[in-house]
């Protein structure tokens, strides 16, 4: 089957000309290489004995009690090895890429999360590896910068715009667009130009498959709510996939409100309108003239002006809601999964986890409510120490 | 055959040799400076490109990224530019350079009658590749602009022939594998690639994106009909200790580059 390019009007290949050739290349080669067994055992070998699939579905007893909701689920992707559901896309790209025989990785981040993992998949892997990220993010995922020195990849500032994540993938775009010869680009989220929207779609989709078949074994039925965080949005739509077709699942994506709607935010599906950025068209923070908004989160990984073209459309047919939740409201949600499961989630993941505080008990009517615990946060401990006022 | 198309097709070859095509952005360092600028450019030149500063330039390197900024940050927008263009009409003819979004925010109609209005010649979006243009290419054309395709050297045989078919006015042949502001090297790559341009594209061809030299637009002139030059422009004017001094500066440059051109004919 051919990989999808527009999901309703959305998505595209809005790029320069000179990556359009290698867009064509990519394309190609994973329509070859998705259904060949030799890839797809390679593939779940590595998600199987490296990465640690698959991965528990937790019933959050205490947080059920804090929260008044009767079946609160953790799809635990925080258990994966890197500490995030980043690598289950990373490995594939970056296997991908081998086969058809680049040598060199570049990637984005903003969280580090993505970074860390297409760091990981390339010293696993022998290739050279290199990743952009915003100086601003570098300062508060100091963490991972580390971490990504250390699995030997070099991780270039970039200092333009916000200096954050819609810079950084700018930058990788730029670095790509010369270097094309030689270079995979590993996109870290479902955006971009297609064909990336739907292949880390696929790639994440393995959450969502996962999930599905554990609720039914577990409770013998579905979740009545799917909740997610969504930045680009690609631990959402590897979740929310699998139930797509079962209608009387409920599927929300949570933004960040940031500073609250009237302040700086990252929701663009809220409040932005339909535009083209990194090379796909989807709903965009920007002003009249069509200048890119400069997005505002706690989360690195959610500072994102624009969204995976698949979520645009989402929007708009109604299948899955999007809401949003602030920064203090994402902060409080993270104290309280911390103190009381003894999780200490990434603070993306506490976006998803503050709207179940907050709606919890209307939406626990509906059955189990089961979220994507997209990633731990470790990474955000600076950052959260400071907002919490605690010290070491 | 739109009007505009009609304008840059004789611009490229009344001359009978290779033309200069150099970029201004908007709104650098000023409005005025770069009316002032286009002017001054135009004695020497037989297109104009006209940039609209965007936020997120993906095909531009850190000169025209910093440019692009400056002009932001005092403001300017998509329609101001067009009022320069506007201003600029008994020039040469003008091909507004912007990226897709900026003409979809104001919505390709309302964008493509106001570039009219201003009579832009044609209309270059970089991050809009030929199977995507269709929708603006048939607005452009009702509007008498046009569309103007992009060409790499990356690109394959059969979209080259894609981009011949719809060519118009020019094809905008980028001259490196990357975004502007880098160094082009005249080699059997980019001689190679224009002589497959030049065989699947009927209307002229410019050529730009690491041009920096008379003597490299020279060499580049001898495959192609025009030479565009950005970055070392803007870097000339950027390095000029006060606005008079970077009009001497681009008045010098455009006509050693216009000399260079025509002493090579
Ligand atoms: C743990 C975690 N969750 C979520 C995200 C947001 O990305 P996406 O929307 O693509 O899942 C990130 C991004 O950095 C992340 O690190």
């Amino acid at each position: 089957m051919s990989v999808a390019t527009r999901f309703g009007p959305y998505g595209g290949r809005f790029v320069p000309e000179t990556v359009i050739g290698a867009l064509d290349e990519l394309t190609e080669a994973y329509e070859r290489h998705r259904d060949d067994p030799g890839f797809r055992a390679e593939l779940a070998g590595l998600l199987d004995r490296y990465v640690g699939r698959p991965t528990p579905l937790y019933r959050a007893r205490r947080l059920e009690a804090a929260w008044g909701v009767g079946c609160l689920l953790f799809k635990r992707e925080d258990l994966c090895h890197t500490g995030a559901h980043k690598i289950n896309n990373a490995l594939g790209q970056v296997l991908l890429a081998r086969r058809m025989g680049k040598g060199r990785i570049i990637a984005e981040t903003g969280a580090g999360q993505h970074g860390v993992a297409t760091a990981t998949a390339s010293a696993l892997l022998g290739m050279e590896c290199c990743v952009y990220m915003g100086r601003v993010d570098m300062a508060r995922q100091r963490l991972n910068v580390i971490r990504m020195r250390m699995l030997g990849a070099e991780v270039r500032p970039v200092d333009s715009g916000s200096a954050t994540l819609k810079d950084a993938t700018s930058e990788a775009i730029r670095d790509w667009v010369t270097n094309v010869g030689t270079t995979h680009y590993v996109i870290g989220s479902a955006v971009g130009p297609a064909p990336y929207p739907e292949i880390v779609a696929e790639l994440q989709s393995v959450i969502g498959d996962e999930a599905r078949a554990q609720s039914l074994a577990d409770l013998g039925r579905l979740p009545g709510t799917v909740v997610a965080c969504v930045g680009g949005g690609s631990n959402a739509i590897g979740t929310f996939r699998a139930f797509l077709p079962d209608a009387e699942v409920d599927l929300i994506g949570v933004e960040a409100g940031g500073e609250g709607l009237t302040g700086r935010h990252g929701a663009s599906l809220a409040l932005g309108r339909p535009g083209v950025l990194h090379g796909s068209y989807s709903y965009l923070l920007q002003d009249p003239a069509g200048q890119v908004a400069e997005a505002h989160s706690v989360s690195a990984g959610l500072d994102y002006p624009g969204v995976g073209p698949e979520h645009s459309h989402l929007r708009d047919t109604g299948r899955v809601r999007y809401m949003n939740v602030t920064d203090a409201e994402a902060l409080d949600a993270f104290s309280r999964c911390s103190r009381e499961e003894g999780i200490i989630p990434a603070l993306e993941t506490a976006h998803a986890l503050a709207l179940i505080a907050r709606e919890g008990g209307a939406l626990s009517a509906r059955g189990p409510v089961l979220v994507c615990l997209s990633g731990r946060g470790d990474k955000d401990v600076d950052q959260a120490a400071a907002a919490l006022g605690i010290d070491a | 055959m739109p009007d505009g198309a009609a304008r840059l097709e004789r611009a490229f070859t009344a001359a009978g040799r290779p033309v200069f095509m150099p970029y201004v952005m908007g709104g650098y360092p000023d409005l005025a400076a770069s009316v002032r600028h286009a002017r001054i450019l135009g004695r020497h030149a037989a297109v104009i490109e006209l940039g609209v500063p965007f936020s997120d330039p993906l095909a531009d390197g850190p000169t025209i990224q910093a440019a692009g900024q400056r002009a932001l940050a005092a403001g300017t927008t998509p329609d101001d530019v067009l009022g320069v263009a506007a201003e600029l009409r008994d020039g040469p003819p003008i091909a507004v350079m912007t990226y897709y979004n900026t003409v979809l925010a104001r919505g390709a109609d309302a964008f493509l009658a106001r570039a009219a209005d201003a009579g832009v010649a044609g209309l270059i979006i970089p991050d809009l590749p030929v199977d995507e243009a269709g929708p603006v290419r048939a607005i452009a054309h009702q509007r008498g602009v046009a569309l103007v395709a992009l060409a790499a050297p990356t690109t394959g045989e059969e979209r080259l022939e894609e981009i011949g078919r719809h060519a118009e006015g020019f094809v905008y042949c980028v001259a490196v594998t990357g975004v502007t502001g880098g160094e082009v090297a005249v080699d059997d790559r980019l001689t190679g690639f224009l002589a497959r341009a030049r065989a699947r594209i009927r209307v002229p061809l410019a050529v730009g994106f690491g041009v920096r030299t008379p003597e490299q637009a020279v060499a580049i002139g001898r495959h192609a009909d025009g030479v565009v030059i950005a970055s070392e422009l803007i870097r000339r004017i950027d390095e000029a200790p006060d606005p008079a001094a970077a009009d001497a500066e681009v008045a010098a440059f455009g006509a050693a580059v216009d000399r260079a051109l025509t002493a090579s004919a």
